[in-house]
Order: structure tokens, then C-alpha cells, then sequence
């Protein structure tokens, strides 16, 4: 993901499923092929090895509840660090400038992993904390930096015309950033806000290192119980798969709405 | 004029203004009355944005005093969110707010700023739209306007903070030929209704229908002012003779 040095060539490399294009209507695309497959096999498996495809769905939802609440906490956590970082990024006061660049930076450079093992194991010698709790602060912190970077973005690809405007008409610094950029910004970093969020829901899975009995782990469980070891785990990825893709498939519908402004002028 | 009797509502007094090494404003003084209509004229990078911009402040000058409606811009004490509300300003790109609606580009502010209800606020913005002749408009997106329209738009937003001074950088340079008048034509309405217009064109023909002063800058200097007649037909100044040459 580091821009090459070579002018003019941009290179997009997304570390989730990518974001269907909204204006893509075409029938027969990636999405649709991989969304189709993974339902269809994931059927068929079930339809004829009800034993122990079907025995192995029944056995997940309970892992991916806790997939969804884990993913659900962090995401509330997430959008306002990374805005409060985006901010903090872009502020003109020097300290706070630091404070969050040095945030990012550090955090940028420690593996997930390593942070949740940090959080869960190293800190736990001195606060208990359950498990879920260490995992949603971990990974929130995490992608907080992330989407800091995000937001940052979006807000600088805001035109300094809007803040002129706005600016002359009387408002301050504060109302500016509230009415007019941060509105304009966030359709700009949706889909790879959208994409953040994707990445998040599949990383949750490092939480079943530490005991969380999330989606992976309940699988984990049910194939060593019953050494199920191959189906079990196609079933598990064929579920992470499925809700990437409709996820992906949301965010894309969202930011198709939202752009709705955007029609040019005949 | 007959005003200048009273305290003008813009005073600027020795001002220098600097990017880097390149001087931007040199020594500008210009006094502006109450009801005045001065338009800046110069070639380009002669520093008439940079100057119509330090008016408000969207520009912080190095050295001088700007003084607005009797508020000195600099004294601490002078809240310049406040000063810029009876500064309404008009830009060469428009700037609408994409995001919102005609209608919500007009209420915005007044309702935010001068703490009107939503309605009221409407009722004005609706006014002022008929004055710029787009009322059917009330419901679009800017995106969807022409450039012509956006800007007559961009100008009742400006107009909707009910401001004491109206400011204009190059509001038809962006323009199509074609759309130039209709956002001509609202701007001489308004100045004939009065308004304090200071206004950067080049449109010569806004200059001597509605313009008490003419304001020649260039290389950051201001090298003369005079009415529209006078400034046109006996230039003084080499290089006004030669702006004049290169534009009429
Ligand atoms: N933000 C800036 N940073 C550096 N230099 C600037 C900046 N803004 C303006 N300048 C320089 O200051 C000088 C005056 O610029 P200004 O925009 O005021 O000219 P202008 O008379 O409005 O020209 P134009 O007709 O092209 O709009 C120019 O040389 C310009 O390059
Ligand atoms: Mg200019």
C-alpha cells in the first residue's frame, strides 16, 4: 500500500473484498460470482451432507453473534477515534498535531495481534479485563488510527473554496469543519470507510486467540470435538465470505444514494 | 460622491502584504464611503484578490490597518466571525455548497448566525431568489445549476446574511460568454439599490455604467484611482494605458 514513486499512476489495493461500483450494473461481475458461489455451495453442502454441513451451521451462530457484537462495539469506538484523529492530524495546534501523528505512527507500526496480545496479556498483569473488552479496545485503537487517516484524507479532498464560503459568510473554524466539510467529506471517505469496517468484521476473528467465542472459534471448538476439520472450516469461510460480500454490497448501495448530489448540470 | 464627509465603512491605511519573497500588497491606502460602487481593475497577479480578501480577512495582512464599519480587523478585541457577517463575499468559482439545496445554500448562515427560525429564513431566501430570478430553482442541487445560475445563487447566499458591504472577485470570469449578463444585470441592481460594492472585473462595461471609482493596481501597488470617465478617456499612468490598450 505505499504509493510508488513513479508519477501519475495510482495504485488502489483494498485490504477487503472491493466495493462493488454502484454505477456498475452489469449482471455478471466479481461480486456476483463469488456472492452467488459461496450461497449455492454453501447450500448444496448442506442439502446433501445435511451430516455434518448442516450440523456445523447450526453449531455458528452463536460464534457469530459475538462476530457481529464485537464488530458492532468497534466500529462505535472507531468512528469517533478516527475522527478525533483525522482532526487531531489536521490541526494547526502543534501539540495535538503531534500527539496524533505519534498515535497513528505507533500504531501503525504494531501488528493487530500483537496489540491485542499486548492489551489482553501484557496490561492484564496489572488490570483484569475480560476478553471481549480487551479485544474491542484493541482493535478499536487499531482501526481508530486507520480510520484517522481516512478521514484526514477526505477532509483535505474537500475543495478550501467550501471553507472560504463558509468562512466569509461568519462562521468560525468549528462551524465550518460541522456544516460544510465534514458533511462533503464523509460521502468522499464512505466506501473506504465501508471497506475499514469490512476489514474490522474479518480481523475480529484474531479474537479467538484469546478465548472470545467468536465465529472462527465456535468452529474451531466444534472441529475438535468432532475432527471435522475440512468441513468445518470451508462452512466457516464460506460464512465470512458471504457476509463480506453483502456488506460490501451495502456500502456500495449507500454510497450510491449519497452521491446523489452529484448530478451533472445539463 | 457626497459622502465623503462621513467616516468611510472600509478604510485601509499602509498596507503590505507578503508571500515569501514576493511582495503581494505595497503600501495600499483606500478609503471606501458608505453606498460607494469601486471596482479594481489590473492585470493579473497585480494583487487585486489579495486585497479584496484582506478586506475579510480572508487573507492576514503584514503590515497596515483595515478598518470595516469602524472595527479595526486586527484588535483582538473585534471578533473577525462577527466583522465578516456584514461582509458578504462572491467568489470567481462560485463555492456553493454541493451538499445542500439552493434553498439551504440561502439559510444556512442566517439561521446558524443571525438566529433566524427556519421559516423566516425561508421566506427571505425565496425573496431573494425571485430578485436573482431563480425561483424555480429553490428545490435544486448546485450541480444541477448552470454556472450563470450557481453564481446568482452564490450571490443571494451572500445577500441572505443581509450584509452592510458586498465584495466580488471575478464573479464572471468563470463564466460562458452567454451567461455573463444575467449575473451582470443582478449586480447592477444592486448597486443601484445602493449597496457598498467593491468588485474585481474585468468587465469594463459593469465599470462605467455603475462604478464611482475605478482602481488601477499593478505589481501589488495601487497607481490610480478615478470615476469611470475619467480614468478611461485620460489615463495618466503608462501602464494603464497599456492594461486599457490590451482589454478595450
Ligand atoms: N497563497 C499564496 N501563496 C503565494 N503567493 C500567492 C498566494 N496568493 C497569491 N499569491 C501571489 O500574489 C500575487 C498577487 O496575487 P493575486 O491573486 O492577488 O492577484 P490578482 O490581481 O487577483 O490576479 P488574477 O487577475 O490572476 O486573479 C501573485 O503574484 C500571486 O502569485
Ligand atoms: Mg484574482
Amino acid at each position: 500500500m505505499k504509493p510508488t514513486t513513479q508519477p501519475n499512476i495510482r495504485i488502489d489495493v483494498a485490504d477487503g473484498v472491493s466495493i462493488p461500483d454502484p454505477k456498475d450494473k452489469s449482471l455478471i461481475n466479481a461480486w456476483s460470482i463469488s456472492f452467488t458461489g459461496a450461497v449455492a455451495i454453501l447450500i448444496a453442502l448442506c442439502v446433501f451432507r445435511p451430516d455434518p454441513y448442516l450440523e456445523i451451521l447450526k453449531f455458528l451462530p452463536d460464534g457469530l453473534l459475538v462476530t457481529f457484537e464485537i464488530t458492532i462495539l468497534c466500529m462505535l469506538c472507531t468512528i469517533p477515534i478516527g475522527l478525533l484523529a483525522g482532526l487531531g492530524r489536521i490541526s494547526r495546534n502543534r501539540f495535538i498535531n503531534l500527539l496524533c501523528s505519534t498515535y497513528v505512527e505507533v500504531i501503525r507500526g504494531i501488528p493487530l495481534l500483537v496489540q491485542l496480545f499486548y492489551i489482553y496479556f501484557a496490561l492484564g498483569t496489572f488490570i483484569q479485563m475480560p476478553p471481549t473488552l480487551s479485544a474491542v479496545i484493541a482493535i478499536s485503537f487499531c482501526y481508530g488510527a486507520y480510520m484517522g487517516e481516512v478521514v484526514r484524507a477526505g477532509i483535505l479532498a474537500v475543495p478550501v473554496g467550501q471553507t472560504e464560503a463558509a468562512r466569509s459568510l461568519g462562521f468560525t473554524g468549528a462551524q465550518t469543519m460541522r456544516y460544510v466539510v465534514l458533511p462533503q467529506a464523509l460521502r468522499t471517505i464512505l466506501p473506504p470507510v465501508g471497506n475499514e469496517f469490512i476489514a474490522m468484521l474479518k480481523d475480529t476473528s484474531l479474537v479467538s486467540i484469546i478465548a472470545v467465542a467468536d465465529l472462527l472459534r465456535r468452529g474451531r471448538e466444534f472441529a475438535s470435538q468432532t475432527f471435522d476439520y475440512f468441513e468445518t472450516y470451508t462452512v466457516v469461510a464460506l460464512v465470512y465470505l458471504i457476509i463480506t460480500l453483502l456488506l460490501s454490497k451495502g456500502v456500495s448501495i449507500m454510497e450510491g444514494k449519497l452521491h446523489y448530489y452529484e448530478r451533472p448540470s445539463k | 460622491m457626497n459622502a465623503q464627509a462621513s467616516s468611510p465603512i472600509i478604510s485601509i491605511a499602509g498596507v503590505w502584504k507578503f508571500f515569501g519573497s514576493l511582495t503581494a500588497l505595497r503600501d495600499i491606502n483606500l478609503d471606501i464611503q458608505q453606498g460607494e460602487r469601486v471596482v479594481i481593475i489590473g492585470p493579473s497577479g497585480s494583487g487585486k484578490s489579495t486585497m479584496l480578501r484582506s478586506i475579510n480577512s480572508l487573507e492576514t495582512i503584514d503590515r497596515g490597518r483595515i478598518v470595516v464599519d469602524g472595527k479595526d480587523l486586527h484588535d483582538p478585541a473585534n471578533n473577525i466571525n462577527v466583522i465578516r457577517q456584514e461582509l458578504g463575499m462572491v467568489f470567481q468559482s462560485f463555492n456553493l455548497f454541493p451538499h445542500k439545496t439552493v434553498l439551504e445554500n440561502l439559510t444556512l448562515a442566517p439561521i446558524k448566525l443571525r438566529g433566524l427560525s427556519k421559516a423566516e429564513a425561508e421566506d427571505r431566501a425565496r425573496g431573494l431568489l425571485a430578485k436573482v430570478g431563480l425561483s424555480s430553482k429553490t428545490g435544486a442541487y448546485p450541480a444541477m445549476l448552470s454556472g450563470g445560475q450557481q453564481q446568482r445563487v452564490a450571490i443571494a447566499r451572500a445577500l441572505a446574511m443581509q450584509p452592510k458591504i458586498m465584495l466580488f472577485d471575478e464573479p464572471t470570469s468563470a463564466l460562458d460568454p452567454e451567461m455573463i449578463g444575467e449575473v451582470l444585470d443582478v449586480m447592477v441592481t444592486l448597486a443601484k439599490e445602493g449597496m457598498t460594492m467593491v468588485v474585481v472585473t474585468h468587465e469594463m462595461s459593469f465599470a462605467r455604467e455603475v462604478s464611482d471609482r475605478v482602481v488601477f493596481m499593478d505589481h501589488g501597488e495601487i497607481l490610480e484611482v478615478a470615476p469611470p470617465e475619467t480614468l478611461f478617456s485620460t489615463a495618466k499612468h503608462p501602464r494603464l494605458q497599456q492594461f486599457l490598450k490590451q482589454i478595450l
